[in-house]
């Protein structure tokens, strides 16, 4: 366990920086998304949720997977290279490291998504505890502890002190690079604090402190019940309620864009003038061109691409993926739809009679 | 003769022509030999007015410098008033790509007749002069359409 | 608001409708929905308070293909929408019942949240009825308060007035909010340089996640197949790519709802990374106004669209350098 206080965090970044990509947390046109570290950065790491989820950083919302170069009656084609510069994520809540899980059950089963698997092979995750949780998380419904990350690297903002605790290898030898900026927690040493505690206990009840908050939350006791289970997928499928829930819903992509855990995209050729990149880009379940096939869509109204979205992350993902449900409960969806709806919403619509 | 490559700037125009008069106009600056720079790619449109902003916004993406369009004098519309819808569209345009900090004079208006050949190769050549004094297009060009 | 619900009951009983567009309460105190209610017992969840945001113009799209007649409340700012959406016969005159509510401007809580306000549990001075100036919020890190004003969403500080251009009945009061000038921003960046421009909006759009959320809420934007979900077309992708993909979305949205956006500001309400959309529509209606005349889409139905009309005296595109 080391610490460093808060204003030494810039000399941090810039040493973390000097050797790896950096990203976090930044304001730009005065809203907070995971963006590239420079000098000028306005670096926002009380932010309890950027807009978007830094799923970005494993899963770019656009990337090239290979270009096509016609010159003459010769045609070549060049793979975009892997990701091989490691980078450090910092400031990574529960939730969002819980959705990297969800992700990989996607990416990295086979057949492998390589270029996925590079990036998580060369990212580094420095995961931070929410502060101040807020009204519209539910981590806690999933089983997420955003008390205590789990991650390369845990750290807590307590009171003007970062503390830092490596949790994997990877984490010790991101320890060890910037180990001259950290100092050691004592651990039996009194800090000097009126109630005499130890740093460590300070942490403690900080941890405490964030439990407590998480069980006042609105959402905190939500219940899952019925969902996540094989026998009730006809019945959840064929409920009337989604006729009725589905109305306000615009058809927008803004719930899974912002999402953590939505992995679905598409893959497109970029027509250059002078040859094809072709590209993959997240797509949305709310499109009215999603999984577009030779023959048509597969589902046809909007009710239907509302049904596939929820059904897809408290149904289908958990009865192929020994339960584990793709959604975290960070509550990034509740916030920002246009039209207020959201899956809380659902949830409890749907639960409440079955 | 041999075509020497420099690094000099050659601007790359488009030019969209309306069937009726400036597609003809330019005709006419070629059988009377009246020069213009190659640098000016003519797109033939039937009207003025079937250009839509996207087709503007394409050419620039796509690498394009300047963009000129060209129809019939207001009044001599082979549709009639085609070419009036036109200038209102242009005008917001032209007026939004100012606001958005394009510079100005990449893009024009110029209304060519049948009969006005000189005028044809005298406007392009104004236009690419133009063009070269603003360099290259940066601010409307999708990179990924870079070599 | 009871007198809405009352009101809204009574219709359904008569027989004048069959079912009722309106909001419906939210599970948090900010969070209303938009929904149709068909029963008296439905109407129970009926809400209208500072947060009922949402321009119900668009859904009756929607609504007015539907068997009967629909009860819709519109604030006098969406019944603009409404008139447009009838000059543009995307609506049935006939199949709306409209009630025109009363509207003290209406809250967003981002702007709330901006102040520092987090944990909302519990928001009390957002009634339509409630007489005051202040919201007095309950979180779960202590009790704050804030201005009504300052929670306010941007389009009510250049609110275009209290009176509804069409309705069948008004209930209600509203108040006029408007305190700002709607084109001073507008004319802050006409006064930049190129660079300067051009840096502010690259900015402001890089943010651009490509969700559609400014067209699909917008009630101009009513096409059945919008040229961005075609995929008939190359650079109409969902990529979305700084240099230029994002720029052009914007300008073609702005674009293809000029002359018949009516400045209702859900663009910038429903915008997840905040961006100021009004920015762009409000630039093509100063433009209009100035070289074309005053006009306000939406004030009435016959009115010809300043884009579908001219005059043998308009101004050359060459104008756009001269007056600068």
């Amino acid at each position: 366990m080391y610490k460093i206080a808060k204003e030494n965090l810039s000399a941090l970044f810039q040493t973390i920086a000097e050797t790896k990509e950096l990203y976090l947390p930044v304001k730009i046109s005065g809203q907070v998304n995971f963006a590239a570290w420079d000098e000028e950065a306005e670096v926002s790491l009380e932010t309890l949720k950027t807009v978007k989820s830094p799923k970005d950083a494993f899963f770019p919302q656009s990337e090239t997977l290979y270009t096509c170069k016609k010159e003459g009656k010769k045609i070549t084609i060049d793979p975009e290279a892997l990701k091989e510069k490691e980078f450090v994520v910092f400031g990574m809540k529960a939730c969002d490291v819980k959705g990297l899980e969800v992700l990989d059950k996607v990416f990295l089963s086979d057949p492998v998504d390589t270029y996925y698997a590079a990036r998580r092979e060369h990212g580094i995750i420095v995961a931070m505890a929410c502060h101040e949780p807020e009204e519209s998380c539910f981590c806690k419904v999933f089983g997420v502890d955003c008390a205590e990350p789990a991650a390369d690297v845990s750290v807590w903002m307590v009171e003007g002190t970062l503390y830092w605790k490596a949790g994997t290898e990877k984490g010790e030898a991101l320890t060890k690079s910037v180990e001259s900026l950290l100092s050691p927690v004592e651990e039996e040493k009194k800090d000097g604090l009126a109630a005499g505690i130890s740093e460590l206990e300070k942490l403690e009840l900080e941890k405490q402190k964030i439990r407590g908050i998480v069980e006042q939350l609105p959402y905190t006791q939500l219940s899952l019940e019925g969902w996540g289970k094989e026998e009730n997928l006809d019945e959840k499928f064929n409920s009337p309620k989604w006729e009725e829930l589905y109305h306000p819903c615009l058809a927008c992509g803004t719930c899974t864009f912002v999402c953590p855990t939505c992995q679905c995209y598409d893959i497109k050729d970029y027509d250059t003038g002078h040859g094809i990149k072709r590209y993959r880009c997240w797509d949305s379940c709310m499109y009215s061109d999603f999984t577009m096939m030779a023959h048509g869509n597969n589902r046809t109204s909007q009710m239907q691409r509302f049904r596939q979205r929820f059904m897809h992350k408290l149904m289908y993902f958990p009865v192929n993926n020994d339960g584990m449900f793709s959604c975290v409960g960070c509550g990034r969806c509740v916030e920002k739809c246009p039209a207020s709806l959201n899956i809380v919403k659902v949830i409890k619509a749907m639960g409440g009679d079955q | 003769m041999s075509i020497e490559k420099t690094n000099e700037f050659r601007p790359k125009i488009v030019a969209f022509c309306c069937n009726w008069c400036s597609y003809a106009g330019a005709d006419l600056a070629g059988s009377s030999r009246l020069g213009y720079p190659a640098d000016v790619k003519i797109i033939r449109v039937p009207c003025s007015c079937r250009v839509n902003p996207m087709f503007i916004l394409r050419a620039f993406e796509k690498g394009a410098d300047g963009v000129i369009l060209c129809g019939c004098h207001p009044g001599d519309c082979h549709y009639t008033t085609g070419n009036y819808y036109a200038r209102r569209r242009m005008t917001l345009l032209f007026s939004m790509l100012d606001y958005l900090g394009v510079e100005n004079g990449r893009t024009r208006v110029e209304w060519v007749s049948a009969a006005e050949g000189v005028k044809f190769s005298t406007t392009m050549n104004e236009f690419v002069e133009k063009i070269h004094s603003l360099g290259k297009n940066v601010r409307l060009e999708d990179l990924r359409c870079r070599n | 608001m009871q007198e809405l619900v009352t009101r809204a009951k009574e219709l359904l009983a008569d027989g004048t409708v069959v079912r009722v567009l309106g909001w419906k309460r939210g599970d948090l105190s900010y969070n209303p929905e938009p929904a149709y209610f068909n029963s008296q017992e439905e109407l129970e969840q009926f809400v209208y308070d500072g947060f009922c945001g949402a321009n119900l113009s668009k859904y009756m799209i929607e609504g007015s293909k539907k068997e009967g007649k629909t009860l819709v409340f519109l604030k006098p700012c969406d019944t603009y929408s409404f008139n447009q959406l009838i000059k543009e016969h995307r609506v049935d005159r006939d199949k709306a019942y409209i009630i025109g509510v009363g509207c003290r401007g209406k809250l967003d809580v981002e702007k709330i949240k901006a102040q520092g306000i987090k944990g909302i549990q519990n928001i009390s001075g957002a009634g339509i009825e409630e007489d005051t100036d202040t919201l007095n919020i309950r979180t779960i890190y202590g009790d704050k308060t804030c201005t009504y004003g300052s929670a306010m969403l941007e389009r009510c500080h250049v609110c275009k007035g209290k009176e509804h251009m069409i309705f069948d009945e008004e209930i209600g009061e509203s108040k006029d909010t408007k305190d700002a000038d709607r084109f001073a921003e507008i004319e802050k960046i006409e006064a930049m340089s190129p660079e300067e421009k051009f840096a502010f909006f690259q900015k402001e759009l890089s943010k651009c996640i490509r969700c559609n959320a400014c067209r699909n809420v917008c009630p101009a934007c009513s096409c059945r197949k919008c040229v961005f979900d075609s995929n008939q077309f190359d650079s109409a992708q969902k990529a979305n790519v700084d240099s230029f993909e994002e720029k052009m979305f914007h300008i073609i949205r702005a674009f293809h709802v000029a002359g018949r956006c009516t400045d209702c500001g859900e663009c910038s309400r429903v915008c997840p990374q905040g961006i100021p959309l009004h920015l762009f529509n409000r630039k093509f209606i100063k433009d209009i106004n100035e070289l074309y005349g005053e006009y306000q889409a939406g004030a009435d139905t016959e009115s010809k669209g300043p884009l579908t009309s001219f005059t043998f005296e308009d101004a050359e595109p060459g104008i756009v350098v001269e007056r600068r």
